[in-house]
C-alpha cells in the first residue's frame, strides 16, 4: 500500500480511537441544531427557523471554533511522534519526508471532513425535516457550500497546526504557537483592521479593503458564507465594505484553497531540510 | 574477506558549531557485529544516523552496502536495514501488535508475519493484544527489536539496546543477536554499559568526543594498549610469594597479609603461575584479563590527551 494512505489510515483510526471524530461531530451538529431551534430566540420565538439564517449564525459560531479545533487537532502531529521518539524511527523506513506529512494531513482531512459531513449534515436533515421553507432545494445548495466551506476553514488550519508542528521542539511551545496563530486570526486581525480603518477615517484603504480581508483565511471563510446572501446584509457587520461582485464563491473557495496550500507546502518544505 | 557492509570514510557531521562526529574512518564487513562503544555524546547516535540516512554528513562519506543512504536509491536500501532507537516509547494507544503491524505496512513487508515476529522476540500472546501504555521497559525494547527485525534486514543498528533492561532480558537480548549473526546478519551494536557485551562482538570501535579512538578485535585492542595482566592470589605468606616473583619484572601488591596482587605484562604469565604454585599455603589463583572496561579507560584516557 502507499505508504501515503498507512500514514492516513493510521492517523484517521487514532482520530477514531480517541473520540476527535465523535467530539468534534456531535460539537457541529449541537451547534447548528441549537442555532436553529433557538436563533430567533431575539426575535421572541423558538422553534427551526428558516435556514439562511441558521447558516448565518452558524457561520459566525464557526469563525471561532472550527480553527480551535483543527489546530487543538494537528499541533502535536510531528513534534508529539518526536517527543516519543517514533519520528526518528519513521525517518528511518521507506517513506519520504513529505509523504509522511501528505499522510499525516490527509488523514486529518478524513477526521475534519467527516465530521462536518456528520455533524452538519444530521442538522442539516433535522432542519430540512421540520422547517416549513419551501425553497428548500435552493438553501440546500447554500447549506452544502457552507459544508464545504468549513471543511476548508478547518484544512487551512490543519496546514497551520503542521506548520507550527515541524517549527517547535517541544509539544508545549506547540500549543502555545498554535493558540497565538487562533489569536492572531480569529480576534487581533480583524480588530487591527478595522482600527486602521478608523484611525484613518475610511480614506486610506477603501479600495484594497476587500483583498486586505483575503489576507486572513477566517474572513474569506466569512464572506464566502455571508457575501451571498441577502439575510446577511444586517449581520455581516465588517464584510459588507467588501464588494461581493469581485469576490465570488468559487473565488474565494480558491483563495481557502492557497490558505491550505501555502502553510502546508511550507511545512513539507522546512521539514524536508530539517536536521534530524 | 567478505563484502563491505559499511564504509565511513572522513565522515564528519557538524551541528552548528558542535562536532559530532569527526572524521570517521571505518570499515564494516558483512557479517560482523560490531560494538560501538563510548560514553554518551561520543557520537554514537549521530553515526547510526548517518548510515540510516536520517542526516548526512557534512563532509566525508558514508556508503551502506555500496550506496549512499540519503541518496536516490535510499528507499530500496531502508528495506535492507533495521533499526532500534535508544528510547522509544511508540504509539501508546495502540496495542503492539497494531504498532508492528503499521510499521510492517510502512516497511513493505507482508503484516501476516507479525504475530510470529513478535513471538520470536519473547512478546506472549496476550501481552501482544495489548496497548502499548501498559507494557513495560523490557516488553517495550522487545516491540522495537521485532520493528527492527521487520522484512528481514541485512544491516541491524541497535542504539542501546540493554539499558534499562533487567538481566533476563538482556540475557534474551543477545542469545537473539547471537542467533542472528549465525545467520549472517551485519550487526552494529552500540553501548555505554560495557560488561556483558564482550562474548557477542567480533570487534569493537571505541568512539570520544565524536572520534574513532581505536578499533579491533578485543584481544588486539589488549595488546595495542599492552594493558597489563591481573593476578589475585589468596592463601599462604604475601610477602614470600612477592619475594618469588621478584625476578620477573611484576608488580606485587599486598592486599592483605594472605592476599596478594600481580600485575605484569600478559608474557609473564605463565612463569608467575608456575612459581606461585610452588608456593606452600596458596589456595587460590584468579586470573583477571584486562576487561573491555579497563581497556575503555584506557583508551579513551590517551583520547583526552592532546
Amino acid at each position: 500500500m502507499n505508504p501515503i494512505l498507512t500514514v492516513a489510515g493510521k492517523e484517521f483510526r487514532d482520530g477514531l480511537r480517541n473520540r476527535w471524530i465523535i467530539a468534534i461531530t456531535l460539537i457541529f451538529a449541537l451547534l447548528s441544531l441549537g442555532l436553529a431551534y433557538f436563533g430567533a430566540a431575539a426575535s421572541g420565538r423558538v422553534g427551526f427557523t428558516s435556514l439562511d439564517t441558521t447558516i448565518i449564525s452558524l457561520a459566525s459560531l464557526a469563525i471561532f471554533i472550527v480553527p480551535l479545533i483543527a489546530l487543538l487537532l494537528a499541533y502535536h502531529t510531528v513534534v508529539g511522534e518526536e517527543e516519543q521518539g517514533t519520528l526518528l524511527l519513521l525517518l528511518t523506513y521507506p517513506l519520504g519526508r513529505g509523504q509522511l506529512l501528505a499522510g499525516k494531513f490527509l488523514g486529518h482531512t478524513g477526521i475534519i471532513g467527516i465530521s462536518s459531513l456528520l455533524g452538519f449534515g444530521i442538522a442539516g436533515v433535522v432542519m430540512a425535516t421540520f422547517s416549513d421553507e419551501t425553497a428548500l432545494a435552493e438553501l440546500l445548495g447554500a447549506y452544502s457550500y457552507f459544508i464545504v466551506s468549513v471543511m476548508m476553514l478547518g484544512l487551512v488550519f490543519v496546514a497551520f497546526a503542521h506548520l507550527i508542528s515541524v517549527l517547535v521542539a517541544e509539544k508545549t511551545r506547540a500549543a502555545g504557537l498554535a493558540l497565538l496563530v487562533w489569536f492572531l486570526f480569529v480576534l487581533i486581525f480583524d480588530l487591527a483592521l478595522l482600527g486602521a480603518l478608523v484611525a484613518t477615517e475610511g480614506k486610506v484603504g477603501a479600495d484594497i479593503f476587500p483583498y486586505l480581508l483575503l489576507l486572513n483565511p477566517t474572513d474569506v471563510f466569512r464572506l464566502a458564507n455571508l457575501a451571498g446572501f441577502e439575510a446577511a446584509q444586517a449581520h455581516a457587520g465588517l464584510s459588507t465594505i467588501a464588494t461581493p461582485e469581485i469576490l465570488s464563491p468559487g473565488f474565494l473557495l480558491g483563495v481557502l484553497s492557497l490558505w491550505i496550500a501555502i502553510p502546508f507546502s511550507l511545512a513539507v518544505w522546512l521539514f524536508s531540510r530539517r536536521q534530524a | 574477506m567478505s563484502p563491505t557492509a559499511v564504509e565511513f570514510t572522513q565522515a564528519s557531521k557538524q551541528y552548528g558549531r558542535f562536532v559530532a562526529v569527526d572524521g570517521l574512518d571505518l570499515t564494516i564487513h558483512q557479517g560482523e557485529v560490531i560494538g560501538l562503544l563510548g560514553h554518551n555524546g561520543a557520537g554514537k547516535t549521530t553515526s547510526m544516523k548517518m548510515l540510516l540516512g536520517v542526516t548526512s554528513p557534512t563532509s566525508g562519506t558514508v556508503r551502506v552496502f555500496g550506496e549512499d543512504p540519503s541518496g536516490q536509491q535510499a528507499h530500496t536500501l531502508r528495506q535492507k536495514l533495521g533499526y532500534l532507537p535508544e528510547s522509544v516509547s511508540f504509539y501508546e494507544q495502540l496495542t503492539g501488535l497494531e504498532v508492528l503491524r503499521y510499521f510492517a505496512r510502512l516497511k513493505r513487508v507482508d503484516t501476516r508475519g507479525c504475530e510470529a515476529l513478535l513471538e520470536q522476540v519473547g512478546l506472549k500472546e496476550e501481552a501482544i493484544q495489548k496497548r502499548v501504555k501498559t507494557y513495560s521497559k523490557g516488553m517495550r525494547q522487545r516491540l522495537g527489536l521485532a520493528q527492527a527485525l521487520l522484512g528481514e534486514p541485512r544491516l541491524l543498528l541497535l542504539d542501546e539496546p540493554t539499558v534499562g533492561l533487567d538481566p533476563l532480558a538482556t540475557r534474551d537480548l543477545y542469545a537473539m543477536l547471537d542467533q542472528l549473526r549465525k545467520q549472517g546478519v551485519t550487526i552494529i551494536l552500540s553501548s555505554h554499559v560495557l560488561p556483558g557485551i564482550e562474548r557477542h562482538i567480533d570487534r569493537a570501535a571505541i568512539m570520544g568526543q565524536g572520534r574513532l579512538l581505536a578499533v579491533g578485535s578485543l584481544e588486539a585492542l589488549r595488546e595495542h594498549a599492552e594493558l597489563p595482566l591481573l593476578i589475585q592470589v589468596r592463601g599462604g605468606n604475601a610477602r614470600e610469594q612477592a619475594d618469588a616473583l621478584d625476578s620477573l619484572g611484576v608488580t606485587c601488591t599486598p592486599v592483605q597479609e594472605n592476599q596478594l596482587e600481580v600485575k605484569g605484562s600478559a608474557s609473564t604469565k605463565m612463569e608467575v603461575l608456575r612459581r606461585l604454585m610452588q608456593q606452600p599455603g596458596v589456595e587460590d589463583i584468579d586470573v583477571l584479563p584486562p576487561s573491555l572496561e579497563t581497556l575503555y579507560a584506557h583508551i579513551s584516557l590517551q583520547g583526552a590527551r592532546p
